[in-house]
């Protein structure tokens, strides 16, 4: 059974339709790219899935249960987590802060605790920190050490953006959804986030969903893609066919699909 | 570039606002109210305190200049103690003017306060015949034309001398200001003849004067390292000598807590008891407004509702209840009430966001007094009336009520150690990083697991328990209860606490509160200052009005709000310092 099995999604804003009769599936631990060109209604796709939006109609059935219309905290808990596409940390907490915030729903220390400060709430405290450390130190020595204490904003672009995808993991997702999650990186940092997002699945047990414009990170990390097109699937597959699909070809106006490669 | 040396429009400018504040503050009856209280024996009245001292002021403030980098600072020339003398005569002219139309026209139907005895103040003479008049007109547009230029020659001495000789005076006003404290103190130590040197009839003799503004002048040349020997010493390297150090420290300051109703006498323990009190509920609020970010107007709801309850249970008279428990026993029934209301207010309006929030919660505050108030409800509550005879806190050896403000000190500053320390325990906990994600991305907070409802209502109902208890405390301070003790002033006026103090800051909240309610005091209890009694509304206007266009983040900034307050400058320096980090990024890894 797929983990996340997704039937004839609608969703509109006002006149605009955002996702048209959307079918999508996804298996345990697999990457599965979505991509597609601007406003075909990708992120409208993970809004959905994330419960910021509910679906118009149609069914989202994570691990057998139909999640539609369920509150975020809720599918979060459930174990579905993202980033954004316009990055959304929490800007004046520390990087170490970020991440340990997100634990929130697997930890459940309440306020009598804290202002007893009982050892099951300094264990905890120190569960979290110690939790929060180990998925930084994924990035390498990107966000470590000193970086801890930093505030978000003060950290570079393409820190945030890890950051972002460091925080997701920390709510301990099974679905791990990435919007765009190299935008904006030069080369190199693009090629080193590339090489992280493939091993999430075997090194963390994570199944992965990710939008992404440059066609060589798409090559590089699915086993499948999706084609989205004005709120339409409009191909699925891997790599190889999907790229050489006239339907997407077209929906790139007329750009063969490689262009990014 | 030739910057004029001084801009004539700027000049007259400030001097029109300086006739405006002189002229009001005059109308207002600050000058008449305050003239009885001298500052400097013989010499300064807070009256003309109050009316002048924006004058220098202005006179330095219209010669400042903002400092741009690449472009050099104008020289500084007398001409800067030309702009302060003519913002002071301008100002001193515009009084003067307001003197010249009480004089000919009664306004007093309008300005109550413009009485002959204003103009006789003013301009220095016993009656206001004509050519004395024109003297006085001299010496007042003279006085304030020299306070001027007094303020505009600040620019042309060093900083550090600039420092010094505007720490001398307000040291000295301090020192007189501060004449109940100081002498109340010397007199606990029997140095009753010390106080009489020092002081006569609340000011301060002259000598003395003298005395502190040297000292003080003498100290605020020092520079910052020789100034911190005392911390030094806590913070020691080596850990071991830290530790004692600071046990000593806290020993020494603890002590002085303890010690400080009775050193202080009850008077001054009234002050401090209602501070107490009032900081506790600014810990509250705090919580709700700083911590979770929801702007809560009507607090003093929970107030009232903690004050009820505990009234209710203790009183003979109260209506329903008969078997007049000890205070005591009214904390548990207290704290759950507390909780209870919290859940009640909070539930409805806890989705509302900003401003709807505040409008909602503000209605609240007042759905609640009117209940109180309310004949239907009077036979809880008994209306109007109100509840009396509470009897106070039972101590077995004695019973502790508002005539004992000594050990009332004892029972607020318990309740505040215990919000502070809730407070930060809190913040530093599972439950107050929710709080802080949510006040800075809501929906994110959402998306990141965070049940933003539950989250909020929690904030809500701590807030709501401190703010009861310190109603317990508040009944059985005072005896008796009426709805009017429960006005809306109260909610706004703990709100500017937090607001002044700084939003998020427990320290913050304490300077706040010792700052706005132990000196000025609060909407109906006196403070430290209770000259300032009637004017007390308008000062906090002007305080806030002043911290939010100069210091928005507070007295105590929290860093975090702080950085929020000035996202945008913060963005630019990270957009500068951005070619550094690629550098950085570059290089940080092999
Ligand atoms: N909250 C909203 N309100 C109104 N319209 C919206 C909203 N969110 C998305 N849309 C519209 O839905 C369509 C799909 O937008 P979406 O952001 O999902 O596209 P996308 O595929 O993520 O594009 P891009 O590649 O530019 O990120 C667009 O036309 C957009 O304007
Ligand atoms: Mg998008």
């Amino acid at each position: 059974m797929a983990l996340l099995q997704i039937n004839d999604l609608h969703k509109a804003f006002g006149g605009v339709k955002a996702l048209q009769g959307v079918e999508f599936h996804i298996d345990e631990g697999e990457i599965v790219s979505v991509i597609g060109p601007n406003g075909a209604g990708k992120t409208s796709f993970f809004n959905v899935i994330s419960g910021m939006f509910a679906p118009d109609s149609g069914e989202i059935i994570f691990d057998g249960v139909d999640i539609s219309g369920w509150e975020s905290h809720d599918i979060t808990r459930g174990g579905i987590a993202r980033t954004f596409q316009n990055v959304r940390l929490f800007p004046n907490m520390t990087v170490l802060e970020n991440v340990m915030v997100a634990q929130h729903c697997r930890t459940n220390q309440g306020m009598m605790p804290a202002i007893f400060r009982t050892k099951a709430f300094k264990q905890e405290e120190a569960e979290i920190t110690a939790r929060a450390k180990d998925i930084l130190g994924f990035f390498g020595s990107r966000l470590v050490g000193y970086r801890f204490d930093q505030p978000a904003f003060a950290l570079s672009y393409a820190n945030r953006r890890r950051l972002e995808v460091a925080r997701a993991m920390a709510t301990q997702p099974r679905l791990l959804l990435l919007d765009e999650p190299v935008a904006g990186m030069n080369p190199r940092e693009t090629a080193e986030l590339t090489g992280l997002i493939s091993r999430l699945p075997s090194e963390r047990g994570f199944t992965v969903v990710v939008i992404e414009h440059d066609m060589k990170v798409v090559r590089d990390v699915s086993d499948r893609v999706v084609v989205l097109d004005h709120g339409v699937k409009i191909a699925e597959g891997s790599y190889q066919e999907v790229s050489s699909n006239e339907d997407v070809i077209e929906a790139y106006l007329g750009r063969p699909a490689e262009s990014g490669a | 570039m030739t910057r004029g040396v001084f801009d004539l429009r700027k000049v007259i400018r400030a001097g029109l606002i300086v006739a405006v504040v002189l002229s009001f503050t005059a109308a207002i009856g600050m000058v008449e109210e305050f003239d009885e209280r001298m500052i400097i024996d013989r010499l300064l009245s807070l009256g003309f305190l109050a009316l002048f001292w924006y004058v220098p002021v202005a006179g330095y403030k219209v010669g400042d200049e903002p400092v741009l980098e690449g472009m050099e600072a104008t020289e500084k020339t007398p001409s800067h103690v030309l702009a302060g003398l003519i913002v002071g005569l301008i100002g001193g002219a515009g009084l003067f003017v307001l003197v010249l139309i009480t004089n000919t026209l009664d306004l007093r139907d309008v300005f109550t306060r413009l009485s002959p005895k204003l103009v006789q103040l003013l301009t220095f003479s016993d009656s206001i015949t004509d050519p004395q008049l024109a003297l006085g007109a001299v010496a007042l547009i003279g006085i304030s034309g020299a306070l001027g230029a007094a303020g505009g020659a600040l620019h042309l001495v060093s900083a550090k001398l600039r420092r010094r000789i505007i720490a001398a005076p307000v040291a000295v006003i301090v020192f007189a200001l501060l004449e109940d404290v100081i002498g109340q103190i010397l007199r606990s130590f029997g140095l009753t003849s010390l106080v009489r040197q020092l002081y006569r009839d609340g000011a301060v003799r002259i000598i003395p004067a003298l005395v502190v503004g040297a000292i003080a002048f003498y100290l605020a040349g020092r520079e910052r390292g020789e100034r911190s020997r005392l911390r030094e010493l806590v913070q020691a390297a080596d850990p071991k000598v830290r530790t004692r150090n600071s046990l000593i420290a806290g020993a020494v300051i603890g002590a002085m807590v303890i010690a400080s109703p009775w050193v202080l006498g009850s008077l001054l323990s009234e002050i401090l008891a209602t501070t107490g009190i009032f900081l506790l509920m600014a810990l509250g609020l705090n919580i709700v407004v700083g911590f979770a970010g929801l702007l809560d107007l009507g607090y003093v709801a929970f107030f009232a509702v903690g004050a009820y309850a505990s009234a209710v249970l203790t009183s003979p008279l109260s209506p329903f209840f008969k078997p007049e428990w000890p205070w005591w026993y009214t904390l548990p029934v207290v704290v759950v009430v507390g909780v209870f209301a919290g859940i009640m207010v909070g539930t409805p309006v806890i989705r509302l966001r900003g401003d709807y929030l505040a409008i909602v919660t503000l209605g609240f505050g007042e759905i609640v007094r009117i209940t109180f108030l309310s004949d239907a409800a009077a036979p809880w509550f008994g209306g109007a009336g109100g509840i009396r005879q509470i009897p106070g806190i039972p101590l077995g050896f004695d019973t502790v009520s508002g005539s004992d403000p000594q050990y009332i000190f004892y029972f607020a500053l318990a309740l505040v150690l215990l919000s502070a320390w809730v407070s930060h325990a809190l913040l530093n906990s599972r439950v107050g990083r929710a709080w802080t994600a949510m006040r800075e991305d809501e929906s994110v907070a959402e998306v990141m697991g965070i049940d933003t409802v539950k989250s909020k209502l929690s904030a809500f109902v701590v807030g709501a328990v401190l703010a009861a208890l310190g109603g317990a405390l508040f009944s059985a301070k005072l005896g008796s209860i009426f709805p009017t003790s429960f006005e809306l002033l109260i909610s706004i006026v703990i709100l500017v606490i937090v607001i002044v103090g700084g939003m998020g800051n427990i320290v913050g909240v304490a300077v706040g509160a010792f700052v706005l309610i132990g000196v000025l005091g609060g909407p109906r209890q006196p403070g430290l200052l209770q000259e300032f009694g009637e004017f007390k509304l308008l000062i906090y206007g002007v305080i806030l009005v002043y911290m939010m266009l100069q210091r928005p983040e507070g007295l105590v900034p929290n860093v975090r709000r702080q950085h929020e307050l000035h996202q945008d400058e913060l963005t630019q320096d990270a957009w500068l310092d951005k070619s550094g980090e690629f550098v950085d990024e570059a290089t940080g890894e092999a």
